[in-house]
């Protein structure tokens, strides 16, 4: 009985951790390659499940569900970029203010189109059923997000650490002028981080859709949570999202199924800690 | 400059006798909102400190006069006293924490633990009502020579608060401490290089931002009636820094003018539409892009002819 427990609270947690994983990534190499911190991240995530939503119902194919959120999702994301983002100072306070403005702006505009009853995702045949596993039984779908996240997580590093591309935001993290001068345009590279951030808090939100709902609210509750991430990772560091995601993500899980009432609390104390030991995160540079 | 001050008290003052208590009711909200951003605008606008959860200081000093009224003993000045150490403590314990950051994680770090009291009112139901509040505070009477229930008594009360806020932060502005934060904020190395000991005057201007911010929290529960967790929530701490950055941070009265702004507005607005929201929203984009230095700023530099 215990045991069984613990382990769907870890299956549990574990793929909470990899949605919170989608939405810290792209929050952090937004910030490790431009400086911003954007407040319109868990928009990214609301939005897409909810157009994601709108095209399942409509069509009744959950893949081209899934494409229609993350491009819808993604072409936002370019316009924040290039059309907004890029007027305004590079100063924390005016970029947190604008994607605040944002926040605020999907936000109100989806209670409008969707209405204010949560609503849940249709989740796919084949994974609507149970795995056995030796004498236990794990619903499939929250193995197939466990899939998803930890797959992306391969790909990313991947992207990072061994193609051109990767070597190039690498490059620009650490000095964007000397990069710029070495031949990358810096400024299409910021587009395109930007839009992948975007697409995989879509995809984020698209996968979650079935798992957890979307309602008004949803939006902030995990841009809160995928802050606390990066807090304890720190701000730029895929290996510190992905870290920061499975603390968040369980402690999150054990706490609410432990002590509803301070539910809060399990993820903010050790949160308060890793601040106070090291105000960067754990693998933060500056 | 004492001369003009007096005048706008006067003016101020005097509006009772012109307005409708509709009218009064929305420039007491004004009011008490100017105090809010004012607050902020100390440790934001002098000391260059950009924080998302200035309403954890407001809500504790909500939370804690509404709690006292409806529960515990409702007399005002004891209430009210206990509402600004709460405040105080408040900002005294997160300042510690938050200090330790800069920059967007001075950002995510307020934020964050500003939700956490959030989470605690929202979660804590038996103490604080949960999600539907604290209803029934009443307006102060207990321990004033008149009672504070009638109309323009409570707006007077507000008044004088917010008059003794202007002076207060007007002299702390002014003083060497308040130069001081400035210096800290156009240069912070400098500053250390000078001897001065720069945690030091950033966390008193924290704490005393939060010690304010809990003064119009106060205020604000006896203005509702009324204390909800919506009061510890972002969209609180972000109407802060809006009317802070769309008045003039840094300035004295700037925030005070984006308060009259914000709350005016809200309160048009939401006399035709329930997408107040979406318009707050379009607000925060269109003060970013187009007027980044706020009215005061925008009207200075007219002035000086240098746009």
């Amino acid at each position: 009985m215990e045991v069984s427990f613990y382990l769907i609270q870890i299956l549990n947690g574990v793929s909470f951790a990899m949605l919170l994983f989608l939405l810290a990534a792209g929050l952090s190499l937004i910030y490790g390659l431009m400086r911003i911190l954007n407040l319109a991240h868990g928009s990214y995530y609301l939005l897409g499940a909810y157009v994601a939503l709108s095209v399942a119902r409509g069509t009744g194919s959950l893949l081209l569900a899934a494409v229609a959120g993350t491009a819808v999702v993604t072409a936002v994301g370019i316009f924040m970029e290039r059309v907004l983002l890029r007027r305004v100072p590079r100063a924390e306070l005016p970029q947190a203010l604008l994607t605040f403005g944002m926040l605020l702006i999907i936000g109100d505009l989806a209670l409008w189109i969707w209405g204010g009853t949560p609503q849940t995702l249709p989740r796919p045949e084949a994974l609507s059923g149970a795995v056995r596993v030796g004498s236990f039984f794990f619903p499939a779908y929250r193995l197939f997000v466990i899939g998803v996240g930890a797959t992306v997580g391969v790909a990313l590093w991947l992207l990072q650490e061994h193609t051109r591309f990767g070597a190039m935001i690498r490059a620009a993290i650490d000095d964007a002028e000397i990069a710029r001068t070495t031949g990358v345009n810096v400024s299409l590279l910021s587009t395109v981080v930007f839009a992948l951030g975007a697409a995989l808090a879509a995809l984020g939100g698209i996968i979650g859709g079935p798992m957890l709902g979307v309602y008004p609210g949803a939006d902030f509750e995990i841009l809160l949570l995928a802050f606390v991430v990066v807090i304890i990772g720190g701000l730029g560091s895929l290996k510190g999202a992905f870290v920061g995601a499975l603390l968040v993500g369980l402690l999150d899980t054990f706490g609410k199924a432990r002590f509803p009432e301070l539910a809060l609390f399990t993820i903010f104390a050790p949160m308060a800690i890793i601040l106070a030991v090291r105000p960067t995160g754990l693998f933060g540079g500056r | 400059m004492i001369a003009r001050a007096g005048g706008a008290v006067a003016a101020l003052a005097l509006l009772p006798l012109a307005l409708s208590s509709y009218q009064l009711d929305l420039l007491t909200k004004m009011l008490i909102f100017a105090i809010f951003a004012m607050s902020l605008n100390l440790s934001l606008g002098y000391a260059g400190l950009p924080s998302l959860g200035h309403a954890a200081y407001f809500g504790v000093g909500a939370y804690t006069v509404g709690l006292l009224a409806v529960r515990v003993w409702d007399n005002f000045w004891v209430d009210m006293a206990l509402g600004l150490a709460a405040a105080m403590v408040a900002a005294a314990l997160f300042g510690l924490l938050a200090l330790r950051a800069e920059g967007s994680y001075l950002l995510m770090i307020t934020l964050a633990l500003a939700q956490v009291l959030w989470g605690v009112a929202f979660g804590w139901r038996w103490l604080t009502g949960g999600d539907d509040g604290l209803p029934g505070v009443p307006r102060p009477a207990a321990g004033l020579p008149l009672s504070l229930a009638a109309g323009p008594r409570f707006y007077y009360l507000v008044l004088v608060c917010f008059a003794g806020s202007v002076a207060v932060l007007g002299l702390i502005a002014r003083s060497p401490f308040g130069h001081a934060l400035v210096g800290i904020r156009e240069s912070a190395r400098r500053m250390e290089v000078l001897g001065y000991n720069t945690w030091l005057y950033k966390y008193v201007a924290f704490v005393l931002a939060g010690l304010f911010a809990g003064l119009a929290g106060n205020l604000f529960v006896y203005y509702n009636g009324f204390v909800s967790p919506a009061y510890l929530s972002i969209v609180f701490s972000a109407s802060a820094l809006i009317m802070v950055i769309l008045g003039g941070a840094g300035t004295l009265l700037g925030p005070a003018l984006g308060s009259a702004v914000i709350v005016y507005l809200e309160n048009a607005v939401s006399a035709y539409t329930p997408r107040w929201l979406l318009v707050l929203g379009v607000v925060y984009v269109a003060v970013t892009l187009f007027a980044p230095e706020g009215i005061v700023g925008f009207a200075r530099r007219r002035k000086t002819g240098s746009a």
